[in-house]
């Protein structure tokens, strides 16, 4: 560089090194905190009921957790780009449901076929979505909110009232929560490998750093040339066929399936993600903090009647822990704002 | 320099572009030729397609007629990322960050650099950004997130954004609005250094001797229009503004004089932590006072908590006498201050509302018997003020999107003069607003003053605050720098303050 060198005038020093420590430490503290919930609860309702930690009650626990998590997991991805899928619990119950009737219909197909399919129906969704708010320019609010109808609404004329019994079902596939791995179950490996995987691609790759971005300024991403619509639909198919999978789970774990399967669950979805530390208002969490989120959220179902609290108190419970998760964040980003400002008065 | 024609083809140019939104003509018949080895300044009143022009070039807008060449090429930049690839760096007037990501992150965003497996390097990328940064000489920690970054600040990131690109074409949308003198000179010797490697620069600013000194040829547009090109040894500032209001600029502020009356708005020490401090002014009957300032040196802030929007935390606002309670726009009103918002769209105005009902919005209780509004006297009141504001609307009762800029804020004008005020406080008052309209705002605003009322008027536009106001105060971060009367007010004086620079006696 000609004529730009370093000896000029003295280099200003902008932010302060403090401001480093602290952007990262806002997103540490935020999965710390929820780690640190977690293992409150658990080590206080060991205290009262030592049986908590037994290892029967760890791989109910695990298990309970694998859905939620993996639903969570796709959900935050959906959040990050500043959108929100409304339709999971339908996915799932569409899914499982296939699941089901294709074990019925062909008992001749290999297991892991039906597991792809089932996937594949949740794909399937999730791209409907997908489309509608990408190149319909639909909010998701309203597209998943109508496609949370439209795959129940399937999925009651498909299943027309039948039920499908364990019975149908391959033993083998439904034994697929007593295989374990250093006595953790496969399900649980499933949902670890789910998040891991997702994890490592929004942190280290470029189109899902682009995720954020989209979520951050969907305005600035078009202007740096973000292919904006392509990257909210696919989160939006990933989602979906997280869905499907959780649906193959959950034929796997229950058994029993009819047209209501995964009713309610989207709500409880979003709960987790948010608790985990995923802004409601895209741009910023993690799908660690999310299944995190997921793991607290099903810890605290399973604590509290430990804990002989009143099952009426659960929710209530669960309503506070959102609220003060919120709270806590708003709190953190305003902090951390002041000391990024430097407390220095810029008028800006 | 000297007319030789370039050897090759230009690497940018524009044919014969058109623009236009609705029935807003942004671009009409506007040819740019940006060659390799040159900066290139733009110039033109704000309103004049500069910004449109910009996006065009950058791949956000199509143009309706005409066509973009590279390299002498027809080429069609259908997005963002089209004319990135063209070699184009873009640095917006507003900066275009991702708040929730790293400095890092945003300058390399699409473009980081890469490890095995196409994995985001990081380590290279914080480098890669201490580099940029030390290029400009400044530092700016790369891992920290952009959130709570000043203006300033954000307009580094962005500059080292396009540098990052090394752009065959650079373009820079006002970059030094929000810079201190250093920082303007590291971008200077960054644009020039690029110029000598090759690439086009286009530069637009406001400041007259940022473009003399830096430019090799200034283009002059004016309402959309190109008006002329030529080196920049053959101009001099006169002709450019002349060339650019396309009028003398005293017929275009037809301030009038007034009798000056009582102190009608008095305010001491005004401050609120980080945002402003200390401010202190007094607006007399009659008179038209501006607020002037750069974007961000929290003029707007401090006339939304004169108001009572904001709350402050030291400080007292008095209104002919008698203090304000703070934090109470009611209360605000009831003494008879009006606050004309500086975005109508956002807060001035109901979008899909019809033009009377917006117009009566701020007199609801007035108009209605028994709690209920009759639709006769709002269309009654309305028309009142229709009339006077000269307001061209084809029926009251069309939604008030349907209005262009000028007729917009007339609507809001119009609702606020209906509390009768004897304080009006209007923020830009003519932002996005054509040149015609603008004169009949300017018109009103001397009319209404000469009526008695006492203005206060924040406006990031020096022509319409050197020739409208009978005082000029200069805000420069958060504190008040300057006031001076109507004939020590000069673009330079203003500048100076607004910059927080000493003036130079």
């Amino acid at each position: 560089m000609t004529g730009v060198s370093a000896t000029q005038a003295p280099v200003a020093e902008h932010g302060g090194n403090g401001a480093v420590r602290t952007g990262r430490r806002i997103r540490q503290v935020r999965e710390l905190g929820i780690l640190l919930a977690l293992v409150l609860l658990v080590a206080i309702t060991t205290l009262t009921n030592p049986n908590f930690l037994s290892s029967q009650s760890v791989r109910d626990l695990l298990l309970g957790a694998t859905l939620l998590t993996i639903l969570a997991v796709g959900q935050s991805m959906v959040i990050i780009t500043r959108n929100v899928d409304l339709s999971v619990g339908s996915t799932l119950g569409l899914s499982a449901f296939a699941t089901g009737t294709l074990f019925v219909s062909l008992p001749a197909l290999p297991i892991p076929v039906v597991a792809l399919a089932g996937v594949l129906v949740g794909t399937v969704c999730g791209a409907v979505n997908g489309a509608l708010v990408a190149a319909a320019r639909v909010p998701a609010l309203v597209v998943t909110l109508g496609t949370l109808y439209a795959f129940r609404g399937i999925g009651h004329w498909w299943a027309a009232g039948e039920q499908i019994n364990a019975a149908d079902m391959p033993d083998t596939f439904l034994g697929l929560g007593r295989v374990a791995v250093l006595n953790i179950p496969a399900p649980a490996l499933i949902a670890l490998a789910v998040v891991l995987t997702a994890g490592w691609y929004l942190g280290s790759y470029r189109s899902g750093r682009e995720l954020y971005a989209v979520g951050s300024d969907p305005q600035a991403a078009r202007l740096v040339g973000i292919p904006v619509d392509r990257r909210v639909f696919f989160p939006f198919v990933v989602n979906g066929s997280l869905a499907g999978l959780a649906g193959v789970l959950y034929a796997a774990r229950f058994g029993t399936l009819d047209a209501t399967v995964g009713t309610g669950l989207e709500l409880e979805v979003v709960a987790a993600a948010v608790v985990g530390g995923v802004a409601i208002f895209g741009g910023s969490g993690t799908v660690y903090g999310a299944a995190l989120g997921a793991m607290l959220l099903t810890t605290i179902g399973a604590a509290l009647p430990m804990l002989r609290v009143d099952p009426f108190w659960q929710q209530a419970v669960v309503g506070l822990l959102i609220i003060v998760a919120i709270g806590l964040d708003r709190l953190l980003v305003l902090r951390a704002a002041r000391r990024l400002r430097g407390g220095e008065s810029r008028g800006a | 320099m000297t007319d030789r024609p370039p050897a090759a083809p230009p690497p940018l140019s524009l044919v014969g572009v058109a623009k236009s939104f609705g029935m807003v003509n942004a671009l009409q018949g506007v040819s740019l030729e940006l060659r390799a080895g040159e900066i290139h300044a733009l110039c033109g009143e704000n309103g004049a397609g500069k910004s449109t022009l910009v996006k065009t070039i950058a791949g956000v807008h199509r143009p309706d007629e005409g066509r973009i060449e590279v390299d002498g090429a027809p080429t069609e930049f259908a997005s963002p990322a089209d004319a990135q690839r063209a070699g184009v760096a873009v640095i917006y007037q507003e900066p275009t960050l991702f708040p929730d990501l790293s400095v890092a992150e945003n300058i390399f965003m699409g473009r980081q650099p890469l490890s095995r497996g196409r994995r985001i390097d990081r380590t290279a990328m914080y480098a890669a950004t201490d580099r940029l940064f030390a290029r400009l000489g400044v530092r700016i920690a790369p891992e920290r997130p952009a959130r709570g970054l000043s203006i300033a600040d954000q307009q580094l990131v962005e500059i080292a954004k396009a540098m990052s690109f090394d752009a065959r074409v650079l373009i820079m949308d006002e970059p030094t609005a929000a810079l201190s003198g250093t920082e303007v000179e590291r971008l200077f010797s960054v644009a020039r250094s690029l110029r000598d490697q090759g690439a086009a620069v286009l530069f637009i600013s406001h400041r007259f001797d940022e473009v003399f000194a830096l430019c090799d040829r200034i283009t002059v547009m004016r309402d959309g229009r190109y008006i002329s090109t030529d080196p920049v040894a053959e101009l001099t500032v006169d002709t450019v503004v002349r060339r650019m209001v396309g009028r003398e600029v005293n017929t275009l502020f037809p301030k009038q004089d007034t009798e000056r009356g009582e102190v009608l708005l008095e305010v001491d020490g005004l401050t609120r932590a980080g945002v402003f401090s200390d401010v202190g002014f007094d607006v007399r009957a009659g008179e038209i006072v501006a607020l002037a300032g750069l974007v961000g040196a929290g003029r707007s802030e401090v006339v939304r908590a004169v108001f009572g929007i904001d709350r402050y935390d030291f400080g007292t606002v008095r209104v002919a006498g008698a203090a304000l309670p703070q934090g109470r726009p009611a209360a605000a009103m009831a003494a008879g201050i009006a606050l004309v918002p500086e975005d109508r769209r956002q807060q001035g105005l109901v979008m899909e509302m019809s033009i009377e009902r917006n117009a009566t919005l701020t007199r609801r209780s007035a108009l209605s018997r028994f709690g209920l509004l009759s639709r006769r006297s709002e269309e009654k009141a309305a028309e009142v003020w229709a009339d006077r504001l000269q307001l061209k609307a084809g029926h009251l009762t069309d939604a008030v999107s349907t209005l262009s800029g000028g007729n917009q804020q007339k609507v809001v004008l119009a609702k606020w003069l209906a509390t009768r005020p004897r304080v009006l406080i209007v923020d830009e008052p003519t932002r996005g607003i054509d040149v015609g309209t603008k004169a009949e705002v300017h018109r009103l605003l001397s009319h209404l003053a000469g009526e008695g009322l006492a203005v206060l008027m924040v406006s990031s536009e020096l022509p319409e605050v050197l020739g409208m106001a009978d005082r000029v105060l200069v805000m420069h971060e958060g504190r008040i720098t300057a006031e001076l009367p109507r004939g020590e007010a000069t673009e330079e004086s203003v500048m100076y303050a607004a910059t927080g620079h000493k003036e130079v006696a």
